[in-house]
């Protein structure tokens, strides 16, 4: 069954238990990197059925925010430093945020400096959006894509 | 003219809504009537201005032909027809018949996404290029006939944009892969290859060049590009119109420090004015700087739009009119007309 796995055994941590967040912690519409984190730490893996926090794929410190300049930057860490699923997990946190925020804030998703191999040829299609469109109008990539996001194996 | 003592200010004639996705891209036809949009919903729209209201109106809507997102269009010379291209892996032509748009000719050939499509000064040729990696130049044959004359192979990955020179039949293509590379005809062999790459080398770009556009003269061009910065070119315009067909290119002069996200398009007006459109939703005007003539000219920041859309802005075209009136397209799905105008 494992034949063909980039990586065929992933570690596997235990879910954080999940924090009710205090509303209007910041009495504001500001956006909160936790909360974003809370919306996409359920992503399935496209390779595993777990989850991309249980992966440490991402965690809590993989989100950050200049809501004075409207930026987010997201950065993920491959389980392993060739792994060719990094611009599909790249491609499920582009899908899952679109709508999220309000349409100014700008998103960068970036694999976590060291963590793959082509560093940045990966972080350079990751951030070309003409790529990332037309990735997402390829049937075969659409349907990993969704996968991942709506999953219900985990 | 010298702009800086002028006083201008951008003023938002309309919103032109319509399109259900990021619109891509603009292309005026060459007498400055209409305006083609094309967007990610896989339509491309036809605004027309009416004489009556001086207010811009869709005056069609071309559907059902292209199944994937219209990424590029432009106008033939003579007006007549209307080339799109499409990540669908084809290139569609258009011709006004009657009163509706009708795709007369399917070009085929690119093994995935066509990125953009440019007509020669004539109208005799049609570039296109693709994800694939190459660029074709097609030629135009009697009953909308199109037959590819050369696959050009060099760029390394895939290519984002082409341009004809305005004036001579040499073809820019830019791209993924950080680089422009002219291509030109050979005397005698009807063979076409690159006769020049601009790359990091020359100064050039250090990351994905997005687009080019030339000064009315052709002896300029001007390249931006996810590495921030916009560029300005230069060749010698003696040995170009010589009739040599071909003069190399030498960097200019950067801009750099001005947009803060990817810059998306560029485009020069016919009275020397440079628009450039960003990730960064603002709109940002060039022009030549007469105060360093030591150094040769050099371009200064004229005038900025902060916000102009509530999104990137993809693609900033100035009409040919009389009036400075600008064109700008938007991941937020809207077009807006604007006009650089005296400030009153």
């Amino acid at each position: 069954m494992t034949l063909g796995l980039i990586n065929a055994n992933p570690v596997v941590h235990a879910k954080k238990e999940r924090v009710a967040r205090t509303e209007d912690l910041h009495g504001d519409d500001a956006v909160d990197p936790l909360e974003i984190y809370d919306f996409v730490r359920d992503i399935r893996d496209p390779e595993h059925p777990y989850s991309l926090e249980q992966l440490s794929v991402l965690s809590e410190e993989s989100i950050t925010v200049d809501e004075k300049l409207g930026r987010i930057l997201i950065t993920f860490t491959p389980t392993i430093q060739h792994c060719s699923m990094a611009t599909v997990i790249g491609l499920c946190l582009r899908v899952k945020l679109k709508h999220y925020f309000p349409p100014h804030f700008k998103v960068d998703i970036k694999v976590s400096p060291g963590s793959h191999a082509n560093e940045e040829s990966v972080n350079k299609q990751l951030n070309d959006k003409e790529r990332v469109a037309a990735a997402l109008e390829n049937p075969n990539l659409r349907q990993l894509v969704d996968e991942c996001l709506y999953s219900n194996e985990l | 003219m010298d702009f800086s003592e002028e006083g201008l200010e951008l003023k938002e004639i309309q919103r032109l809504e319509g399109h259900n996705d990021k619109v891509w891209s603009l292309a005026w036809n060459p007498t400055s009537t209409l305006l083609a949009s094309c967007s990610g919903d896989k339509t491309v729209r036809i605004w027309q201005r009416s004489p009556s209201t001086s207010s811009w109106h869709c005056k069609a809507v071309l559907e059902e032909t292209h199944t994937r997102t219209v990424r590029s269009c432009a106008w033939s010379p003579s007006g007549k027809l209307l080339a799109t291209a499409s990540f669908d892996a084809t290139t569609a032509i258009w011709e006004l018949i009657g009163d509706d748009f009708e795709c007369v000719s399917t070009l085929e050939g690119h093994e995935n996404e066509v990125k953009s499509v440019s007509w020669n000064a004539s109208g005799s040729l049609l570039a296109t290029c693709s994800r694939d990696k190459s660029v074709w130049i097609w030629e135009v044959q009697p009953g909308n006939e199109f037959e590819c004359v050369s696959v050009l192979q060099g760029h390394t990955q895939d290519v984002k944009m082409v341009q004809w020179h305005p004036i001579m039949d040499v073809l820019f293509s830019c791209s993924y892969d950080n680089t422009v590379k002219i291509w030109a005809e050979d005397g005698d062999s009807d063979d076409w290859h690159c006769v020049q790459t601009l790359g990091e080398s020359n100064n050039g770009h250090t990351s994905t060049v997005w687009a080019l556009s030339f000064n009315p003269e052709g002896d300029k061009m001007v390249t931006c590009s996810d590495d921030l910065t916009v560029k300005i070119w230069d060749t010698d315009s003696i040995t170009m119109q010589a009739g040599e067909g071909y003069a190399p290119w030498k960097h200019l002069c950067t801009l750099s420090g001005y947009h803060d996200r990817t810059i998306f398009s560029a485009h020069w007006s016919r009275e020397g004015i440079i628009a450039t459109g960003a990730a960064d939703d603002a709109i940002r005007f060039f022009v030549e700087s007469k105060d360093g003539l030591v150094d040769g000219p050099l371009y200064k920041l004229m005038l900025k739009k902060e916000q102009a859309h509530d999104m990137d802005i993809n693609s900033v075209q100035w009409s040919s009119g009389e009036n400075r009136l600008l064109a700008s397209a938007s991941d937020d799905g809207t077009i807006k007309i604007w006009e650089l105008a005296s400030i009153t």
